[in-house]
């Protein structure tokens, strides 16, 4: 786990689900902006065929979360579920701060994260909602219809400028883009970003895990993936194995 | 894999210590949502009311029109060579320019615009010429029930009984919120029905064609309904409230 390639972070099931919800999301944004402004409605025009495309988004949307959750596949999904769920005295004081005071030490999501990943999720169920009340209007009394609207027209707004808020993190910091592309971010970048769950991933000593013996089981595996590529790229690795850095091991 | 579940760790498990915050914020959001549902049209109202209705325009869930447009791109009219053709059942077909309606009997309305879909602008002021003013003008022949509009915009079309088109609120509009009708509002010339959902009130109105019976209009035909009564009722008579006007 980690070898050279860094450190697995998200798996095949965790990037589609990402993935297919990103696209959702942009085809819905993208499909919104003539259905609510009127200068660009005067450019595109083709109301019906439009809405259709966000309607459709629209119920897709909520899929890619929910099967990557259900499932054998759904493993990584639920662990980190529960991880957006769970927050710690520390992350809570954060939270109560409203981002003020210093970020507590990270497990694998900060706080920040934990509350867009809850916020987009919540997000998810309630335009889905009320988008179905304005889609199937008939079914729904009139004054419904005009709540709906207005809770979706404002958390339309909300949540995406956490979206837009979202992408201007990942492009101001470099490396948190690599574990949603192929899985795996570089020890470097969790040491940084993630130090707790870093730890639990290469079993630290004293670490629960450790304490089971089940993390003498992963250094074999991780001595075997060390000596296959030769070169353990961090000091921290060389530490944990035991053994002085290869590279440096000429020196007097 | 030692991000499963169960494989321990300090926090963020989800049977592990800290606090279900995510569970709280999630439900927490879906509970507004459903109160902002149905609670949502008073509370429009009274924030309308407070801000006022120019700064809650801009605002958004404010009350601002939502421009559909069913073609490519908006027809532009201009308002000398406007026509709106009156045909099909009559005795006196009619070919009126915009100084034709000008010079005709005006009313004047102040109604609630509402969509079909929840989206709603209070107070919006109408003026135009009934359109009982221009079947009389026109004559309208006996065997005939209803009326097909057609749109400038090539697609739209619309339908009315004639008892619903002799409603006093249902007016072919050439001013619209003070203005003559902007050509994203339906200008030069519009339909509105007061008494109806917001795709009734057809823009860039080109025609009236006096029928047997009502053709479904281009929204009906994609799934609105036929009757579009704002009371919600279903029935092609028109209800009771709407008779008097």
């Amino acid at each position: 786990m980690a070898d050279g390639r860094g450190v697995l972070r998200f798996d095949g099931v965790q990037r589609a689900a990402h993935w297919l919800t990103a696209i959702l999301f942009g085809i819905l944004i993208a499909t919104a902006f003539p259905l609510y402004f009127a200068s660009v409605e005067s450019l595109v025009g083709r109301h019906v065929l439009v809405l259709r495309i966000h309607v459709a988004a629209g119920i897709a949307l909520p899929f890619p979360v929910v099967v990557s959750l259900l499932g054998p596949w759904g493993a990584r999904m639920r662990a980190d579920l529960g991880r957006f769920n769970r927050w710690s005295e520390p992350e809570l004081r954060w939270l109560r701060s409203l981002g003020t005071r210093r970020m507590p030490r990270a497990d694998k999501f900060n706080p920040g994260q934990k509350l867009f990943a809850v916020f987009v999720g919540g997000s998810i169920a309630v335009m889905f909602g009320t988008g179905v009340v304005m889609a199937w209007f008939d079914l729904f009394p009139v004054s419904w219809r005009v709540g709906a609207t207005v809770v979706h027209e404002v958390l339309a707004w909300l949540v995406s400028l956490a979206i837009l808020g979202h992408i201007a993190m990942v492009a101001t910091h470099p490396g948190s883009m690599s574990s949603m592309l192929n899985g795996r971010c570089s020890e470097t970048w969790a040491r940084r970003h993630c130090p707790s769950w870093l730890e639990d991933q290469l079993g630290a000593p004293g670490e629960e895990e450790f304490l089971k013996g089940r993390a003498g089981a992963r250094r074999v595996s991780w001595r075997a993936a060390e000596r296959s590529h030769g070169k353990p790229d961090s000091s921290t690795t060389n530490s944990r194995s035991g053994r002085s850095g290869i590279p440096n091991r000429s020196s007097p | 894999m030692t991000d499963l579940p169960g494989s321990g760790g300090a926090s963020g498990k989800a049977d592990g210590p800290g606090i279900a915050v995510g569970r709280r914020v999630f439900l927490g959001m879906v509970g507004l949502g459903a109160a902002g549902v149905v609670l949502g049209a008073p509370v429009q109202e009274a924030v309308v009311r407070a801000v006022g209705s120019r700064l809650a325009a801009d605002l958004p869930g404010g009350d601002q029109f939502v421009i559909y447009s069913v073609t490519g791109e908006f027809p532009r009219i201009e308002p000398e060579s406007y026509k709106l053709d009156v045909s099909g059942m009559v005795e006196r077909p009619l070919r009126l320019s915009l100084a034709d309606l000008l010079a005709m009997p005006s009313v004047q309305l102040v109604e609630e615009f509402q969509c079909v879909t929840g989206w709603r602008v209070p107070g919006v002021r109408w003026e135009g010429v009934r359109l009982a003013t221009i079947l009389d003008a026109a004559g309208v022949r006996s065997g005939a029930g209803a009326l097909s509009f057609g749109s400038y915009d090539g697609l739209d079309t619309e339908s009315l009984t004639l008892e619903q088109a002799r409603l006093p609120d249902v007016i072919v509009a050439y001013r619209m919120l003070g203005a003559p009708i902007t050509t994203e509002h339906g200008g030069p010339v519009r339909l509105y029905v007061a008494p109806m959902f917001g795709y009734k009130s057809l823009k860039w109105l080109s025609s009236i064609e006096v029928v047997r019976v009502a053709r479904p209009g281009y929204w009906e035909q994609n799934g609105y309904p036929v009757n579009a009564w704002r009371d919600g009722s279903t029935s092609a008579a028109v209800p009771p409230a709407y008779r008097s006007g």
